[in-house]
C-alpha cells in the first residue's frame, strides 16, 4: 500500500505538483498576458477549433462505420474492424510522417489533390486529417458494443407501430446511441486537443495559422520559457477535466434513464 | 472520476473499463449475428435498410477506412522500401538507428518492468481492499492518459530541467536526468503507467477475494498466496497489460521528445530518429525505422485480438 | 378482424420451424397458442405480424393477403415478451409513437395525439405515469404500458409474445384476469403465444397447442383438457399418468396382463394408457383394472395423492394418484385402480 502511493507519488503527484506550483508562481496578470498572447490564443484556437471539427467528422463517418461492421455482412469485414483499431496502435510519429508523406504534394492522394487546387500538408487542413485519423477507434470503440447489443426488438416494435425505416433509425435507434455517441465524441475530442506526433509533421507549424498548442509548449520550453509552457499547459489540462467532467455527467444522465442491464 | 468511465456501456467489464487512450481500448470483433438467419429482401425485412442505402454505408466506411487508416500504414512500407531491400536493411543497419533500437528496448524493459511490478500491486490494493481515498488512487493512476503527452514530458522539465526546482542541485551534484536516459524512463513510465493496473483492476475485482480466503485459511502464505492463486488467475489479463505497455513505451514520442533533447547516438528513440532523418530528408531511413514501429503496432494488435479471445473465454458466466 | 393462416412453412435450415400450418381465428376471439419451446408459436405470431416470413404459404388479415405488405404496414399490435419499449422516451412518448410516426396525410394534430394517449393511459389505468421513463416502472406496469403502445395504433388485430413471460407469479396471475377482461372491453382479435397451460385455459376463449412446428389441437379450454386430441396434448396439458401398454382387438394388456377395459377403438399393437390423476378410482384389492401396493399419502385440501407402486411390475412402476378424501388411506394398503376416463393412442415409433 505504502509501496504504492509512494511510487505513485514520484511518478505522477509530483510532477504534477510542480506543474501547479509553477502555475502559482504567476501572478494573474502574467497568466492572463500569456495566454492571450496573440500566438498562444491563436493555437488554442487553432487546437481547439480543428478537433472539435474533426471528432464532428468522426461522430459521423464513426457512426456510418459502426452501423457497417455491426449490421452489415461484406467481404473483408472483420479485417475492416481489425483496422479500425491502427490509430490506437500506431506509434504517433510514424502516423505522422506517414500522414505528411501521404498528403505532401507528390503523395499518393496529396498529388491528385493538389491538381484539384487543394493543399493538405502543411496546412490547417493537414492537422484536421491527423487529428481525424487519431480520433476514428475512439467513436467507433465507444459505440460499436452499445449498436451490437441494442435489442432488436426494439426496432421491430417500431416497425409493428407503422415507423418506416427512417423513422426508425433516426428516432429509436440513434437516440437510444446518444450516450454512446457522445462520450466517443468527447473522448476523440480529448484526444484531438492534446495529441502532438501525428499532428506536427503535417501541421507546417507557422505561427498563428498552423501552430497546435501542444507545439507551442515545446517551442516554449525549448527557448527555456517555462512559465510561457506551464501557462499554456495549465489551460489545456483545465480543458481536457471540464470535458471529463461532461463526459461524466453525460454518463449519469444517461444511466439514470437507461439502466444497464 | 475519469474518462474512462465514458466506456462504461460497453459490453465486457474489461472493456468497459478500457483506457480512453491509446491502443487498449479493446477491438471486440461482433460476436452477435444480429441479422436473422434467413435472407429476405430489404422490403420484407423490419430491420434492414433498402439495398442502396446498405451499398452506400458499406461504401464509404470501406473508403473512409482506406483512405485515413490503411493507406498511412502501407505508405510506411512503400517508402520503406522505395529504394530497395538494400537501401532498407542499409538504412538499419547505419550506427544511429542501432543505437536508437538499443535505447528504445532498454526503455521499454525498464518502464515495462517497473509498471508491471507497481501496476499489480497497485491493482491488487484497488480490487482487493476497501479504504479511504480509493477513487482517488483510480484517478490518479488514470491521469496519464487524459494528459496531452507534451505535458506528460513538461511536467519532469519543470522538475529536473535548468530552471526547474531541482535543476541546481542536480548540476551542482552533476547528475544527468533531463535530456538522458532516466529523464526519458521517467516520461515513458508517466505515460504507459495506467495500462498495467486498467487491465489488472476489473479482472480482479471480478475475480474477489474468496479464492484468497480459502488459501490463507487452508495455511498458506500472504506470498504463496499471491503466487499461487492471484498470479495464476490474472496471467493473461497481465499479459495484455504488459502488452499495451510495451507498445506505447516503444512509440511514445510527445513526451519523450520533450525531455530527450535529441543528442544523436544517445537519447534518441526510434520514433525520435523517425522525426529527425524525416526532416533531413532522409526518407528511406526515417521510414525504415517507422516501419519497424509499425510492424510492433501490427504484432500487438494481433496479439490483442489472440489475448481477447482468452480473455473472453476466461471470463467466469455469473453463477449467482 | 378475422385471421386466416394456410399451410405456411417454415425452415431454419434444416429445422422445420412450421410444418405447414393452417388456422383460421374469428373476429374478437381471443386465442391462445400454446406449446413447449420450439414449438414453433413464436415464430407464427411473428409471421403475422410481418416481422417473419414463412417459406410457403399464405396470411390473410380481414380477407386481404398479408405477406404482400410489411410489418409497418398491417396495422397490427404487437406486444414483446420483454415489452421492448423505447427507453429513452417517457412513456407517454411511448405510446405517442406510433401516431407520431403516421405518415404527414393521416397523421392527427398535436391534441387529438395527446388525448388520444391519455384515453390509453386510463384504459391500462397508469395515466399517473406520464412523464416517467420505462426505466422506472415494474414489470407490470412496463407490460400495460406496452399494451397501450400497441393499442394506440388501433390494431386491426392484437398479437402478445408470452405477455407475462417475465413477471413474477402473484404479478403474472393479476395481469391474466385483467388482460381477460380488457378484451372483453374492447374486443380486438387477440392471439398471445404461452407455454405456460395454465395461462392459455384460464386467459383464452380458444387455445391451440402445438408441438414440432405442427399443431396438435384446436379447441376450448375445456376441449383440449378433457379431450386431448393426441398423446402430446394429453401429456402436454394437465398432469397424466402414462402407462405402456399392448392392444388387440378391443383388449388391452398391461406388461401382458389384462386390464378389462375397452380399447375405444385404438389401433392393435403397442400403445400408451393416458388417465388423469383424479380419474383414477381407488377401491378395494381386487376389484379394479389395476392394483398396487400404497407406499406414500399425502393429504392436503380436498384430495389425498398417494404414490402406488402397481403389482405385478416388481414394484418398478409407481404412479401418483388424486383420490378425494372420503376414506383415508393408507400406506402398505393394498387397492384397486379403475381408470374412470381414459385415452389410448398408439405408440409413436
Amino acid at each position: 500500500m505504502g509501496l504504492t502511493l509512494t511510487w505513485l507519488s514520484v511518478i505522477i503527484l509530483i510532477p504534477l505538483g510542480a506543474l501547479f506550483l509553477k502555475t502559482f508562481e504567476l501572478s494573474l496578470d502574467q497568466f492572463w498576458g500569456i495566454v492571450t498572447s496573440r500566438r498562444t490564443l491563436n493555437a488554442l484556437k487553432i487546437s481547439f477549433g480543428l478537433s472539435f471539427a474533426a471528432a464532428c467528422v468522426n461522430l459521423v463517418m464513426g457512426t456510418i462505420i459502426v452501423w457497417a461492421l455491426v449490421r452489415y455482412r461484406f467481404p473483408g469485414r472483420r479485417l475492416f474492424d481489425a483496422v479500425v483499431d491502427i490509430p490506437f496502435a500506431l506509434p504517433t510519429a510514424v502516423a505522422g510522417v506517414a500522414l505528411t508523406q501521404l498528403f505532401a504534394q507528390k503523395g499518393w492522394l496529396g498529388a491528385p489533390l493538389a491538381e484539384l487546387g487543394i493543399k493538405v500538408a502543411f496546412t490547417p487542413i493537414g492537422i484536421f486529417i491527423a487529428m481525424i485519423f487519431i480520433g476514428i477507434p475512439f467513436v467507433v470503440r465507444t459505440v460499436q458494443p452499445v449498436l451490437i447489443d441494442l435489442d432488436p426488438e426494439i426496432e421491430e416494435a417500431a416497425a409493428s407501430l407503422g415507423a418506416n425505416r427512417w423513422h426508425t433509425v433516426f428516432r429509436v435507434i440513434l437516440p437510444s446511441l446518444i450516450p454512446a455517441l457522445l462520450t466517443g465524441f468527447a473522448l476523440a475530442f480529448a484526444r484531438a486537443i492534446g495529441e502532438y506526433g501525428s499532428v506536427i509533421f503535417i501541421a507546417g507549424n507557422l505561427p498563428n495559422v498552423s501552430e497546435i498548442a501542444p507545439l507551442l509548449i515545446v517551442i516554449r520550453l525549448s527557448e527555456f520559457r517555462y512559465a510561457d509552457a506551464t501557462a499554456i499547459a495549465v489551460v489545456m489540462l483545465v480543458a481536457s477535466f471540464l470535458i471529463i467532467l461532461l463526459i461524466n455527467r453525460l454518463q449519469r444522465w444517461a444511466q439514470a434513464r437507461i439502466p444497464v442491464h | 472520476m475519469s474518462m474512462q468511465t465514458g466506456l462504461a456501456t460497453s459490453t465486457t467489464r474489461l472493456r468497459s473499463y478500457a483506457p480512453a487512450t491509446d491502443v487498449s481500448v479493446a477491438a471486440p470483433a461482433p460476436r452477435l449475428e444480429i441479422a436473422r438467419a434467413t435472407p429476405v429482401t430489404a422490403h420484407r425485412n423490419p430491420r434492414t435498410e433498402p439495398g442502396p442505402v446498405r451499398f452506400i454505408i458499406i461504401a464509404l466506411a470501406i473508403t473512409f477506412l482506406s483512405v485515413f487508416v490503411v493507406l498511412p500504414l502501407v505508405v510506411v512500407f512503400a517508402s520503406a522500401f522505395s529504394k530497395g531491400v538494400v537501401a532498407y536493411f542499409a538504412a538499419l543497419a547505419e550506427p544511429e538507428a542501432l543505437a536508437a533500437i538499443k535505447l528504445t528496448l532498454l526503455i521499454a524493459a525498464i518502464s515495462v518492468t517497473l509498471n508491471l511490478v507497481f501496476g499489480v500491486v497497485a491493482a491488487w490494493a484497488i480490487s482487493k481492499f476497501e479504504f479511504a481515498g480509493k477513487t482517488f488512487l483510480i484517478t490518479l493512476i488514470d491521469l496519464p492518459f487524459s494528459v496531452s503527452p507534451v505535458i506528460s514530458g513538461l511536467v519532469y522539465v519543470l522538475l529536473f530541467g535548468a530552471q526547474g526546482y531541482f535543476g541546481p542541485w542536480l548540476q551542482a551534484h552533476d547528475v544527468h536526468i533531463l535530456f538522458a536516459v532516466p529523464g526519458i524512463a521517467l516520461a515513458t513510465i508517466f505515460v504507459t503507467f495506467p495500462f498495467v493496473a486498467r487491465a489488472l483492476i476489473p479482472l480482479m475485482q471480478e475475480q474477489g477475494t474468496q479464492e484468497e480466503e480459502a488459501a490463507i485459511s487452508l495455511g498458506a502464505s500472504g506470498l504463496q498466496t499471491f503466487f499461487r492463486v492471484t498470479l495464476p488467475n490474472i496471467k493473461w489479463g497481465l499479459l495484455y497489460g504488459v502488452l499495451l505497455c510495451n507498445a506505447r513505451a516503444m512509440g511514445e514520442f510527445g513526451a519523450v521528445s520533450v525531455v530527450s533533447g535529441h543528442i544523436r547516438g544517445e537519447t534518441n528513440t526510434m520514433p525520435l530518429l523517425v522525426e529527425i532523418l524525416y526532416n533531413e530528408y532522409q526518407f528511406v531511413a526515417s521510414f525504415a525505422i517507422a516501419s519497424l514501429l509499425a510492424m510492433l503496432a501490427l504484432i500487438t494488435l494481433v496479439a490483442k485480438t489472440i489475448l481477447e479471445q482468452r480473455l473472453d473465454e476466461a471470463e467466469v458466466p455469473d453463477g449467482d | 378482424m378475422a385471421i386466416e393462416v394456410k399451410n405456411i412453412v417454415k425452415r431454419f435450415g434444416s429445422f422445420a420451424a412450421l410444418d405447414n400450418v393452417d388456422l383460421k381465428v374469428a373476429d374478437g376471439e381471443l386465442l391462445a397458442l400454446l406449446g413447449p419451446s420450439g414449438s414453433g408459436k413464436t415464430t407464427l405470431l411473428r409471421i403475422i405480424a410481418g416481422l417473419d416470413w414463412p417459406d410457403s404459404g399464405e396470411v390473410a388479415i380481414d380477407g386481404e393477403n398479408a405477406l404482400s405488405r410489411g410489418a409497418s404496414e398491417r396495422q397490427v399490435g404487437f406486444v414483446f415478451q420483454h415489452y421492448a419499449l423505447f427507453r429513452h422516451m417517457t412513456v407517454f412518448e411511448n405510446v405517442a409513437f406510433g401516431l407520431r410516426v403516421q405518415p404527414r396525410a393521416i397523421r392527427k394534430d398535436e391534441a387529438t395525439i395527446r388525448a388520444r394517449v391519455k384515453n390509453l393511459l386510463d384504459l391500462v389505468q397508469l395515466d399517473w405515469l406520464a412523464n416517467r421513463y420505462p426505466s422506472q416502472l415494474s414489470g407490470g406496469q412496463r407490460q400495460r404500458i406496452a399494451l397501450a403502445r400497441a393499442l394506440a395504433i388501433e390494431p386491426r388485430i392484437l398479437l402478445l409474445d408470452e405477455p407475462f413471460g417475465a413477471l413474477d407469479a402473484k404479478v403474472r396471475k393479476e395481469l391474466r384476469q385483467w388482460l381477460r377482461s380488457l378484451h372483453n372491453e374492447i374486443h380486438v382479435t387477440s392471439i398471445f403465444v404461452t407455454h405456460d397451460q395454465e395461462e392459455a385455459l384460464e386467459v383464452a376463449n380458444r387455445v391451440v397447442v402445438m408441438d414440432k412446428g405442427k399443431i396438435e389441437q384446436i379447441g376450448s379450454p375445456g376441449d383440449v383438457y378433457d379431450n386431448p386430441a393426441t398423446a402430446f396434448v394429453h401429456g402436454f396439458i394437465g398432469e397424466s399418468i402414462v402407462l405402456p401398454v399392448d392392444v388387440a382387438g378391443d383388449a388391452v394388456r398391461l406388461d401382458g396382463r389384462p386390464l378389462n377395459i375397452p380399447a375405444l377403438g385404438a389401433a392393435s399393437g403397442a400403445a400408451k394408457l393416458f388417465v388423469r390423476r383424479h380419474d383414477m378410482a381407488v377401491g378395494p384389492a381386487g376389484t379394479g383394472a389395476l392394483e398396487g401396493a400404497i407406499r406414500h399419502v399425502r393429504s392436503f385440501g380436498p384430495i389425498q395423492r398417494a404414490e402406488v407402486a402397481l403389482s405385478g411390475s416388481e414394484g418398478k412402476t409407481v404412479i401418483e394418484i388424486d383420490a378425494p378424501r372420503d376414506r383415508e388411506l393408507q400406506a402398505g394398503e393394498i387397492v384397486s385402480l379403475q381408470p374412470r376416463r381414459y385415452r389410448i393412442f398408439a405408440a409413436q415409433e
